[in-house]
């Protein structure tokens, strides 16, 4: 007997109940039940269970068990996947050019004309000789103990994935500031991108997507990474002092000019930090993507962790804190730069 | 000077809240601020606002904070939209303009100075000074002259490539003035432009603001909460409380003949020999007159014909207008006029009889 039974006699599905219960599969709970002989012991009413799927079940055989439920949303996923292959492969495919093309690019370029044109691009967004020597010295210590490459995989990767995220991120950003309805959709889609564990990105990516295209890994960080940018930009915009909005509007600037002369330029502090926070994601990111077949340092990392390979994991890490360091602090002295510059 | 009316407001009322045309029904029905606020959750902005604005004059509209003044010269270029009424613009109903109509009228007619200034801070001097004229999409090389004339003019050389942060507020005021004459627009809104800097710099800029005018000739809207200012400036002074119009009309009518207490509070506590001018206390009278102390012309105030005197109040004075003689000022008539509550009982006196 089961702890339900009488809800359902109750009700009248009785017949219902049992001309389904048994073509239903065994749980795992039941087999071991079965296993251990004969009913349970009449359960007492301290034990009476939650009316779950499968305490329902129990009672009444037609009713669906509880794993019915991520077996439906998986074989729903799977029947939706090629349609969805369809549309989205296509779309995503200039993204594995991109990944590919940097890839081939930071690979093939001579390490001698690379590290002098990462140290110009920093001085001349930084304008800081310390800092460009600081860049100069991390990179050509990691190429120093073998590391180059890797270390240029995961920028090209991130240097991709961010500048997507920002060309994509501020439009939408800029979307929700001028719309509230907007926003209010937007906002519980970004809360969600944000907190879903960075893992459970990688499952229906793999299901729709080749694990050997880059594409995948690509999607995995712009999803996560382009969080910041939106919110930031978005916020920034609604920062702007509403009283030089008033007077932007009393002489007759059109809203587009006045998105790209007053709101943007005035919001761009708040712009910049969310690049900022948006690069530093990619790169927690791309880590995680070594998983999924991204080249890089989290492929000595994942390396480190599947062979017990205690240096190469360390040492792995510690160049992506490098790397952190050193894409962070760029990024806060352009930003340091622009508040100089905005500094009312 | 020509008496042409540029800009009127017929009947103006503002209503905010979420259903604004039922609230104005009440409003119409006489329910007050209070009642409309308790009994249907609507602020009243403003009521029954009509108003004439000549060309080429400063008319100035007074009130406290939350009189609705600010509320009211949004309306005239419609960065707020009333909830009845008409404002015409040169004849045209300005209410009715689409965007393209709005935008142009915001460009070319009208232009604007903040309390706040409400400068770009991430543009120089000289880029916010061409503003208007940016906007219309004028060329850099063809605005840079224009904008730097008026810099000029308002007392700023040499400050082109600073940015407004670096600017004291008083500096920044004159950019913000730089900025609307560039436009070269008729009509000049100022909201509460002088009330953020501190006195003297205030002074200054009033002193600069009727020098322009002199040479301008622009019809000015001067919004402000400080009476000396209001009479300092105006040519028609409008008093406003609670959103109404109290009492509106020339500056030194009002002084001498309040018609509400209101006005009566608001008027005590200045300096009435400063504000008032011999024309408003003089007794008109053409004919020759012997005993005479003097002549006075009419325009000039009271402390100045106080100085005069030397304080004895036996004396009378020859008031002229253009060297004419109009008429004859007794030093006892200014002293008598100097005292606020007498005047403001003769006031209410001369209205109710």
């Amino acid at each position: 007997m089961a702890s339900y039974d009488f809800l359902f006699n109750a009700l009248g599905l009785r017949d219902w109940c049992d001309a389904g219960s048994s073509t239903a599969p065994m749980s795992m709970a039941d087999l071991i039940g079965k296993t251990k002989g004969a009913d349970a012991p009449a359960a007492s009413f301290w034990d009476f269970p939650f009316p779950s799927m499968d305490a329902l079940n129990h009672a009444c055989g037609s009713f669906p068990q509880s794993r019915a439920v991520t077996k439906g949303l998986e074989d729903g996923f799977l029947s939706i996947k090629d349609g969805m292959s369809v549309v989205l492969d296509p779309i995503t495919q200039p993204l594995s050019w991109f990944l590919e093309g940097a890839l081939w690019l930071f690979a093939t370029t001579p390490w001698w004309i690379m590290i002098p044109l990462m140290m110009l691009v920093v001085q001349l967004v930084a304008r800081s000789v310390a800092l460009t020597s600081f860049v100069g010295g991390c990179i050509a210590l990691l190429a120093f103990i073998d590391y180059y490459e890797y270390a240029m995989q995961t920028l090209a990767i991130i240097f991709v994935c961010a500048t997507i995220c920002v060309v994509i991120g501020v439009p939408i950003g800029i979307a929700m500031s001028r719309s509230d309805k907007f926003q209010r959709i937007a906002i519980p889609i970004l809360d969600m991108l944000q907190t879903l564990p960075t893992f459970v990105y990688l499952i229906p990516l793999i299901f729709l997507f080749s694990v050997t295209e880059p594409k995948l890994y690509g999607i995995a960080i712009i999803l996560y990474a382009i969080v910041p940018v939106i919110r930031l930009t978005n916020l920034g915009i609604r920062l702007v002092d509403e009283r030089v909005i008033e007077a932007a509007d009393a002489f007759g600037m059109t809203s587009r000019q006045k998105l790209l002369r007053v709101q943007i330029p005035l919001a761009l502090p708040n712009i910049m930090a969310g690049v900022n926070q948006t690069i530093m994601m990619s790169l927690a990111m791309v880590v995680i993507a070594s998983l999924v077949s991204a080249p890089g340092l989290g492929v000595l990392v994942l390396r480190g962790i599947r062979n017990l390979e205690l240096g190469v994991g360390l040492v792995a890490g510690l160049g992506i804190v490098l790397l952190a360091v050193i894409l962070d602090r760029v990024t806060k002295a352009a930003l340091a730069r622009v508040n100089v510059a905005h500094q009312q | 000077m020509s008496d042409e009316i540029k800009i009127s407001i017929r009947n103006l009322y503002k209503i905010f809240g979420p259903e604004p045309e039922q609230a104005l029904e009440h409003v119409r029905d006489d329910m007050d601020k209070t009642e409309l606020l308790e009994a249907h959750g609507h602020v009243l902005g403003l009521k029954d606002i009509s108003i004439d604005m000549l060309a080429g004059k400063i008319t100035v509209i007074m009130g406290l904070s939350g009189s609705g003044k600010s509320t009211l010269i949004r309306h005239l270029n419609r960065l707020i939209e009333p909830t009845a009424g008409e404002v015409i613009v040169d004849g045209e109903d300005v209410l009715a303009y689409d965007e393209t109509q709005l935008r142009e009228l915001r460009r070319e007619k009208m232009s604007m100075v903040f309390q706040h200034f409400a400068l770009l801070p991430h543009r120089t001097v000289l880029e916010n000074a061409a503003t208007p004229l940016d906007v219309v999409g004028v060329p850099r090389s063809e605005w840079e002259d224009e904008a730097r004339k008026w810099l000029e003019r308002v007392g700023l050389e040499g400050q082109d490539n600073q940015h407004p942060h670096q600017l004291s507020g008083g500096m920044q005021q004159r950019v913000g003035i730089a900025r609307a004459l560039t436009s070269n627009s008729d009509i000049m809104l100022m909201d509460e432009a002088f009330s953020a800097l501190d006195p003297l710099i205030r002074t200054d800029m009033q002193n600069l603001l009727l020098a322009l005018q002199e040479e301008l000739h622009k019809t000015i809207i001067f919004i402000t909460h400080d009476l000396d200012e209001a009479l300092k400036l105006a040519d028609h002074l409008v008093i406003l409380k609670d959103g109404m119009v109290i009492q509106q009309g020339e500056p030194q009518k009002i002084l001498m003949h309040p018609n509400d207490p209101y006005i009566t509070d608001f008027i005590s506590d200045i300096n009435r020999a400063r504000v008032l001018r011999v024309r408003s206390v003089m007794e008109p009278e053409s004919g020759p007159r012997s005993g005479l102390a003097g002549e006075v012309d009419l325009n000039e105030n009271l402390e100045t014909v106080i100085a005069m005197s030397g304080g004895d109040t036996n004396l009378s004075y020859r008031v002229t207008k253009e060297g004419e003689p109009v008429g004859i000022l007794s030093v006892k008539k200014l002293v008598r006029a100097l005292v606020p509550s007498a005047a403001s009982d003769e006031g209410i006196r001369a209205k109710a009889s």
